[in-house]
């Protein structure tokens, strides 16, 4: 490794894109993920890059969709209510099989709800927030160190499987200043992009990028394309934290800030003599479901913490399978649990 | 024996789906003209949109992308970003460019986007079946103003060649038609204009095509081509409205 810096989480991300390689950002203002673009506003004159401040949400994604034809390595970023706006973009670009990356601060809703942290967009982002049976693969950071690492990650991802692929944040992680260590290179796979509007030269058959198939028998063809490439990511690109687990008591799953708190409830925990493990998706989207196969009769029960109503604990329900109890807890409106609070609840559970 | 008259090289050799009397063919060969012309076919970008033209990209030789209803200035904006030595166009209907994707014609041409905009005025909604246009005139009966477009109801038509000259992002903007042969060849005349716009980095750069839509207006396409200049031409007078060569 080798540059040590201490950094805001939301320009780590905008400095990560850049050394993965991306000069093109479109996006338009919206808190709490603003610094991202003022980084790129910042920054891309001096790598030759483009920063555009979009008329709206809806035409940052499509200027992502423009560049991401013409073959470029391309971010946006927003928040919650913008990334509402771009389910349009979302969707023709995953069915045009644009690779790009799109970074969502989530913060709470619905509606223009609040600028807090906030879990609620994980049914949009790992169940299709747009129309259509699409994917895309949803990168849930925990740490700055992480927000570096999978945005690097986010581009490769897509590059190699012509996905779209998301960042999923929070605020608490956006603002965080941490250190982070970052790679003196990155090594960045050579993506061929033979299908991308470079124009013909006058020496090739013209390329078309489209999400139109008017013929039934055309269009799902294509939609079992896109499911095989989507099982094929689900094969190689399934991230999991498993922390804690082997002889647990009770199990928690948490992904992003909250697997921060849970991290410290599991040392409170031990001073009481309770053992509490930890499986943390770090792909939401594919969702990390053999490691709770796996561990699914091993604890006496499990408890999923999220910043939502519960959207990640259903999925937890499916992989655990009846196997085992699937408790919730959660927090909204921008209002995190304490990790006493937690601890209350495994100790409720495990009475 | 001469060829005196071809296909042009960038136009497919593929029957078009248009109905019969429809200008959508003829404006597609004067691009492909203009294209072949200035010689760019090998570094043409086109962006088609939504309406009757959504598969064009299967007419024209060059790279081609689809976009969502509107969003081809958008979709445009990040290929010429990517590409700025290449030709980027949009091809867009009134419905897509004057209603759903106001906000993204009107924002291309104020960042003065080096790209160049057919848009294609027929004064309703063609794919759908003949709804009103944010450019149907006043009194014109259509399937969602069965009474006529009323300006208390319904508002007024837009004149977008008029709204964006205002602004200083565009450099060329001109209305033409193509009911006749004259106004056929003034009408690539300023599509090539739009393009060596582009080409010279001038700034943003539209032609607004005044065209019929026999089908939906229930019109004979000789009639068609009648009703055009007898309430069209009034409504939307042809011209240019902006030439950053002429400006002293």
């Amino acid at each position: 490794m080798g540059e040590k810096l201490l950094m805001k989480g939301n320009e780590v991300i905008a400095e990560a894109a850049l050394r993965a390689g991306c000069r093109y950002y479109f996006g338009y203002p919206i808190t709490p993920q603003t610094e991202i673009a003022h980084y790129m506003a910042k920054m891309m004159p001096k790598v030759n890059g483009t920063f555009i401040q979009a008329e709206s949400e809806v035409a940052a994604i499509n200027m992502v969709y423009g560049a991401a034809s013409a073959g470029a390595r391309v971010m946006t970023s927003s928040s919650s209510p913008g990334i509402s706006l771009k389910q349009e973009g979302i969707s023709y670009a995953s069915c045009a099989e644009l690779p790009a990356v799109i970074v969502n601060i989530v913060r709470c809703g619905p509606g223009l709800g609040g600028i807090l942290p906030s879990q609620g967009d994980y049914f949009q982002a790992v169940k299709g927030g747009g129309h259509g049976d699409y994917k895309l693969v949803v990168l849930a950071p925990y740490s700055v160190q992480e927000l570096y690492e999978l945005t690097v990650e986010a581009f490769n991802i897509a590059d190699r499987y012509r996905v779209l692929a998301m960042i999923m944040g929070d605020g608490t992680l956006g603002q965080m200043m941490e250190a982070v260590e970052f790679r003196d290179k990155e090594e960045t796979p050579d993506f061929k992009k033979d299908w991308a509007l470079t124009g013909t030269g006058m020496n090739r058959e013209h390329n078309v990028v489209t999400s139109i198939y008017i013929k039934p028998e055309e269009l799902e063809a294509h939609n079992i394309k896109l499911q095989k490439k989507y099982e094929q990511i689900a094969l190689n690109e399934t991230r999991v934290e498993v922390y804690n687990c082997d002889d647990a008591d009770i199990i928690v799953a948490a992904y992003g800030s909250v697997a921060r708190i849970v991290k410290n409830v599991i040392k409170m925990a031990q001073k009481e003599g309770i053992k509490v493990g930890l499986i943390r998706p770090i792909t939401l989207w594919p969702f990390p479901s053999k490691a709770f196969e796996k561990y699914a009769q091993v604890p006496k029960a499990f408890l999923t913490v999220e910043l939502s109503a519960g959207q990640m604990v259903e999925d937890v329900r499916l992989a655990v399978n009846g196997k085992n109890n699937v408790h919730f807890y959660g927090r909204m409106g921008g209002m995190l649990p304490t990790q006493k609070e937690i601890l209350d609840r495994i100790k409720q559970i495990l009475k | 024996m001469a060829v005196v008259f071809k296909r042009p090289h960038a136009l497919k050799d593929v029957s078009l789906p248009y109905c019969p009397g429809c200008s959508h063919g003829i404006i597609h060969r004067l691009v492909a003209e203009v294209i072949d012309e200035l010689g760019v076919e090998g570094e043409a970008i086109g962006v088609s949109s939504v309406g009757c033209t959504y598969n064009n990209y299967l007419f024209f030789n060059c790279d081609m992308a689809q976009a969502a209803h509107g969003r081809a200035p958008a979709v445009a904006t990040g290929i010429k970003r990517v590409h700025p030595d290449h030709v980027v166009f949009t091809y867009q209907g009134d419905g897509d460019l004057a209603a759903i994707g106001t906000a993204e014609i009107v924002h291309a041409a104020a960042r003065g986007e080096k790209i160049t905009t057919i848009f294609v005025n027929n004064a309703i909604y063609g794919m759908t079946s003949g709804q009103m246009a944010p450019t149907t005139l006043l009194g014109q009966v259509t399937q969602t103003t069965p009474y006529g477009r009323k300006p208390e109801l319904h508002g007024y038509p837009i004149k977008v060649c008029e709204m964006l000259s205002t602004l200083e992002g565009a450099a060329f903007v001109e209305r033409v038609s193509v009911h006749d042969i004259k106004n056929i060849m003034n009408a690539k005349k300023a599509i090539k204009k739009a393009f060596q716009t582009q080409l010279d980095k001038k700034g943003f750069s539209i032609v607004e095509v005044l065209s019929t839509c026999p089908t939906n207006w229930g019109l004979e396409p000789v009639e068609a081509i009648q009703w055009l200049q007898e309430n069209m031409l009034p409504a939307y007078p042809l011209g240019n409205f902006k030439d950053k060569d002429m400006e002293v």
